[in-house]
């Protein structure tokens, strides 16, 4: 599984980082940053879908 | 639109064609009012307020929220008044702003309101949560959680930020009554001054007195060598004071409100705390307490309706959260709720900035609330009062304690 992230969407809601710290972290202005390089390891698939399903602005994908 | 408008606050007869927000019939049923239109007539009409626009589906607020060339935010207050001409900057930047100036004002604040930043406010939050929870207990079993309780939350965490007394929440909530509530409806106490005379007054005080706080910031603020303009720093001054006070304790006392009538969800949330971050973005999709406007600022068609330059729109983010087009079983409070891309903060580039702050104090105020007072129930469902308005929640909301 990888993360694809589309900064141009995100707005800062932060739901990302609330539910997986692990995968995303967020700038000084609250803007997501992704935090692994490469495949999402396997521990962490369901925290990635979450954050992914949680986003208002669809600015998270899952792909496999 | 070319039909003679309604009188001010006379019934309203028909929803889809003549809604009135500001009325207590809608307070009362908001929510069964957009499930109806959004079946029937999902872009509602009314010539009230100089012709205003009510979309109620999740996918036309979205268009609308993430449209800046078509709609202007240089009104985001529906009232008989409108802001003509403001654009981009407009009266309380960057709510009432527009691209590319919206970018400019909003930077500034950003930071002092990231999740990093807000953080540590949550200690100083909980221990007055837990004050005010000493004061429910003793005055009980019967108790207002929104009047001796929600209400006072807000108040404090942003008084704290800017820097302003907290003993002004009176004043605070008298200034979002009149212009929030009843916009242009209700005149300012004599003794009481107006919103624009208190900013005056804080400004000046922290002017002689600088001070480590957000109005501190703000004066100290340059862009190239230069402060910015005193309009912009008494607007967003005014802006930040406001905008997290009714909306925040509108989230509480409605979260209150269905813990009240919902044991199982109280025992879960105490026996399984770890579902709180769910719960919270639950309460927050299911009571959203804001709507927002727009004004239009070029001729558009949103779901068949042709909208002409200077409608008003509202915005229901409520509304949003509850089409079924949106969410799964859209019109039930899911506590785990997993999946959930709720738009109680908005959508698009004017997203709440007060977001992180906000859902800290939802949070540590039912945590606490649940902490010494985990069984209650409504003292008299009759009289729950719900405040009319682009801001929705309980002002008015009498619990008796059980146990203890
Ligand atoms: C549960 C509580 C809250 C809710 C539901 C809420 C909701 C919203 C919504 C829907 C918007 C979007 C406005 C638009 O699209 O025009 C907004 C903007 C804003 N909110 Fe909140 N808010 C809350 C609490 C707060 C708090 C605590 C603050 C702190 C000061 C705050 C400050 C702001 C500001 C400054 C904006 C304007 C952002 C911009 O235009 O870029 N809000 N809020
Ligand atoms: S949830 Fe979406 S919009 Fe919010 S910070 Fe994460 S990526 Fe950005």
């Amino acid at each position: 599984m990888q993360i694809e992230f589309d900064r141009t969407k995100c707005v800062g809601h932060n739901r990302c980082y609330l539910l997986a710290p692990e995968l995303f972290d967020v700038d000084d202005e609250g803007y997501a940053v992704v935090r692994i390089d490469g495949p999402v390891p396997a521990s962490l698939e369901a925290k990635a879908q979450l954050a992914a399903d949680n986003c208002p602005e669809y600015a998270i994908t899952v792909v496999d | 639109m070319t039909g003679t408008a309604p009188p001010e606050g006379s019934p309203v007869e028909d929803w889809a064609t003549d809604f009135d927000h500001t009325t207590s019939a809608w307070a009362a049923d908001a929510t069964d009012i957009w499930d109806d239109l959004r079946e029937r007539c999902p872009v509602a009409h009314s010539d009230r307020f100089g012709g205003t626009w009510l979309p109620t589906r999740h996918e036309d607020i979205s268009a609308i929220a993430h449209d800046t060339e078509h709609f202007t935010s240089q009104g985001v207050i529906v009232a008989p008044f409108k802001p003509v001409g403001l654009a981009p900057v407009g009266y309380a930047p960057p709510i009432t702003s527009d691209p590319p100036f919206h970018e400019f004002a909003r930077r500034i604040l950003l930071p002092a309101f990231s999740p990093k930043a807000v953080a540590p406010l949550e200690e100083s939050t909980r221990a007055f949560c837990a004050s005010l929870m000493d004061q429910v207990v003793a005055a009980g079993p019967l108790v207002d959680a929104s009047v001796d309780y929600a209400e006072h939350i807000p108040v404090r965490v942003i008084a704290q930020m800017l820097g302003v007394p907290e003993s002004d929440g009176d004043r605070f909530r008298g200034f979002i009554h009149r212009i929030l509530e009843k916009p242009g409806q209700v005149a300012p106490p004599e003794d009481e001054g107006t919103l624009i005379n208190y900013l005056e007054h804080i400004i000046e005080e922290h002017r002689e007195d600088p001070r480590d706080d957000l109005i501190g910031y703000l004066l100290d603020y340059r862009v190239d060598g230069e402060p910015l303009a005193p309009e912009h720093i008494d607007g967003t001054i005014a802006l930040t004071l406001l905008a997290g006070i009714d909306t925040t304790w509108s989230a509480i006392g409605a979260s209150l409100w269905h813990l009240a009538r919902h044991p199982d969800d109280r025992r879960r949330l105490i026996e399984e705390p770890e579902l709180m971050t769910f719960a919270v973005e639950e309460f927050l999709r299911f009571y959203a307490p804001v709507t927002m406007a727009r004004m239009v600022s070029s001729e558009v068609e949103i779901g068949g309706c042709p909208m002409a330059v200077d409608d008003w729109v509202l915005l229901p983010f409520p509304a949003a959260n509850r089409d079924p087009e949106a969410f799964e079983a859209a019109d039930e409070f899911v506590i785990d709720r997993e999946r959930n891309r709720h738009a109680a903060f908005g959508l698009g580039i004017h997203r709440c900035l007060g977001s992180n702050l906000a859902r800290m104090e939802l949070r540590v105020a039912i945590e606490e609330w649940l902490a010494r007072v985990p069984d209650f129930e409504l003292a008299d469902p009759d009289a729950v009062r719900w405040s009319s308005g682009q801001v929705r929640g309980p002002r008015e909301l009498p619990v008796r304690i059980v146990g203890g």
